[in-house]
């Protein structure tokens, strides 16, 4: 069975433009130790993707569908049944870490806080195990700093806080939501393979939103590609980036100015992202596809195995696309 | 390139005053001196770009040379007048040769203005004497040379995406007939699909006007598409400057090198297989910069000279300011 098994989840709010749907029908399973990337532009609904699993959507959100963790339905359950699962088994960093920490309690009383609370430990032992999940983040001198407030860190430093605080209890999911956007490259780059030796050390399966494929390409096993709150392909890593097959993932890979690669004029994708508040029918890519017919504006085609562990959600058949 | 270039900066320095919390009245202010000593030229048609980390005083760079924020040095326009010197009211002549390009392409337009009235601005600025029709028509010439449609004139930047946002910040540059654009950050907001779109038209655009950008970004692989050289800046200085190609292929400084084997690359066997040149501790601050070389405090090939004397470029077209320049070692 598998440790997260997330089943026709849909995600949408009720808003003053009319009711949007972020996410649907999206299926996703994830085991223990694996890790998984969820690739996808602004609106893709890969953020309401986790904060739903996570029962974190904000008050005009609904979710429908089912996310079951260990065999056990946690979607929309009461705080009573999620808040002993959160922190205890799925724990998450999220993207901004000064907006995220307390900028008022110091960084020792937040962390040994989460264990006090979710392990019942004392205040004493919860101290120690913070200073050394902070060790194992790499803070230099975190005795020294243990005691010192967020405002204090550099941002990167911050990030590190917030994912030593996410481990603490030991995790069996970590999701991480944009953990470096916010971050400079060289900094970044100290962060993704921070958490590439703790998912090694921990061996935690973890879920990585990220809008950057260089980031998912360096740290993921198995890939999936949102756009509209739609999955439109999902394979492990190196398939995905060496043969895709759906024409967003295509375009997308295309448009990527890279360090590697000459310079010289880009392929963009021609048009914008969809509104999210017009009801969709068929493809949400379909108005920006080259491929794209009138079955595509119809209907959208059901995500399919087409290959071992690869799937994809598109109308026209490989060869079509060759 | 013939005669004098574009645009000839020298010596520049940027200095804020100030004042911390704690601080007597009496304490002098601190100075933080977001940009030090930088010097280039700028040829006609160039595309020069600049990069660095957050806070290196990229974007300070770029406002410092149309004085929007007060600087030192020299900024020598077509060999004759110097900006810096220039009065606000002297200034304001140059203004219609040098446009900007903002970051946020929504927060940079005013909401209550329409597209029209926004790219029509400018005009009504620089060139008061033309009549309603001529600028109303020099303004459908530009939205339709960016890439949207004329009869979205009466529309307000809220209806538009991010994107067609930043085609109207590009259309009100443009619309005085600049030489040289500064585009600060102009597709850092932007998603991948979107951005291309933007750097795309951007490039097509310099091509066909043969104007002179200053392209500044934090990502380097934006830069590399789009400009013919590239200056890298750390804490206020410049570290190496150099051809787009010769940067990109065979960096010298070490900080490049180190920014350089940072960037992701989105290709699984790359990006596992590639070296990451370690930048040990944090980012000095500003207030109190290293003595010497700004960037030996995190350099593996620090020397007692590095904190004794700041390293001065050679001339040529390759600069590098390192004491002890050369390929990166693994």
């Amino acid at each position: 069975m598998a440790l997260l098994d997330v089943k026709d989840l849909g995600v949408s709010f009720t808003t003053n433009d009319g009711t949007v749907n972020a996410v649907n029908g999206v299926n996703l399973t994830l085991d223990r130790g694996e890790t998984l990337g969820i690739v996808g532009e602004s609106g893709s609904g890969k953020s309401q993707l986790a904060f739903a699993i996570m029962g974190l959507l904000a008050q005009n959100g609904t979710a429908r569908g089912s996310v079951k963790f260990d065999g056990r339905e946690i979607l929309n359950a009461p705080a009573a049944v999620l808040n002993p699962i959160r922190a205890n088994h799925i724990a998450m960093v999220f993207q901004d870490p000064m907006t995220s920490l307390n900028p008022y309690m110091r960084v020792s009383e937040q962390m040994a806080e989460v264990l006090v609370h979710h392990k019942g430990m004392s205040k004493s032992d919860a101290l120690a195990e913070s200073l050394r999940m902070l060790d194992a983040v790499k803070i230099p001198d975190a005795k020294g700093r243990i005691r010192l407030y967020p405002h204090e860190f550099s941002g990167g430093m911050r990030q590190r806080v917030m994912i030593a605080m996410s481990l603490l209890c030991r995790p069996d999911i970590l999701i991480a939501d944009e953990p470096t956007t916010a971050l400079d490259v060289t900094v970044q780059a100290q962060i993704m393979q921070l958490l590439v030796e703790l998912q090694r050390e921990f061996g935690m399966a973890t879920i990585l939103i990220t809008h950057d494929l260089g980031v998912i390409a360096g740290f993921c096993e198995r890939v999936m590609v949102l756009y509209g709150g739609r999955v439109m392909e999902a394979a492990p890593v190196h398939p995905l980036f060496a043969d895709p097959t759906h024409p967003y993932t295509r375009g997308l890979l295309r448009a990527i100015p890279r360090v590697d690669h000459e310079g010289g004029e880009l392929d963009s994708i021609p048009g914008s992202p969809p509104n999210m508040t017009r009801a969709q029918q068929g493809c949400p890519f379909a108005p920006r596809c080259d491929y794209a017919g009138d079955d595509c504006v119809q209907a959208l085609a059901p995500l399919t195995e087409f290959a071992p562990g690869r799937w994809r959600a598109c109308n026209r058949s490989l060869e079509e696309l060759a | 390139m013939t005669g004098a270039p574009l645009l000839s900066v020298r010596d520049l320095h940027v200095a804020f005053s100030l004042r911390r919390e704690g601080d007597w009245p009496w304490t002098a202010p601190r100075k933080l001196h977001a940009v030090n000593g930088v010097s280039f030229d700028l040829a006609e048609g160039e595309v020069l770009g600049i990069v660095g980390e957050s806070g290196c005083g990229k974007s300070t760079l770029a406002r410092a040379l149309i004085q929007m924020v007060p600087a030192t040095g020299q900024a020598i326009w077509q060999g004759k007048t110097d900006l810096l010197s220039l009065s606000r009211r002297e200034m304001l002549k140059y203004r219609a040769d040098i446009q900007m390009v903002f970051q946020d392409p929504l927060a940079s337009l005013n909401p209550r203005m329409t597209v029209g009235e926004i790219i029509a601005e400018p005009l009504r600025t620089h060139h008061p004497e033309l009549g309603g029709d001529e600028v109303k028509l020099r303004v459908k010439e530009l939205m339709d040379r960016v890439g949207l449609l004329p009869n979205q004139i009466n529309r307000y930047p809220h209806e538009f995406s991010g994107g067609q946002c930043q085609r109207i910040g590009i259309a009100r540059a443009l619309v005085v007939g600049p030489k040289l654009v500064i585009c600060d950050e102009p597709v850092s907001a932007l998603d991948v699909s979107i951005q291309a779109q933007v750097i795309n038209l951007l490039m097509e655009l310099q091509r066909d006007l043969g104007l002179t950008l200053i392209f500044i970004a934090h990502d380097l692989s934006v830069v590399k598409h789009i400009s013919n050289r590239v200056m890298v800046l750390y804490l206020g200085r410049m570290m190496e400057m150099a051809p787009g190609r010769d940067l990109y292929a065979a960096p010298q400084h070490p900080y490049t090198q180190a920014l350089l084997s940072a960037v992701p690359i989105p290709d699984p066997v790359r990006e596992r297989a590639k070296v990451v040149i370690p930048l040990s501790g944090d980012l000095p601050s500003p207030l109190a910069p290293p003595s010497g070389c700004v960037f030996r405090t995190r350099c593996a090939r620090a020397k007692a000279i590095c904190a004794e004397t700041a390293p001065q470029p050679a001339a040529g077209d390759h600069l590098v300011a390192c004491h002890f320049p050369g390929p990166a070692v693994a």
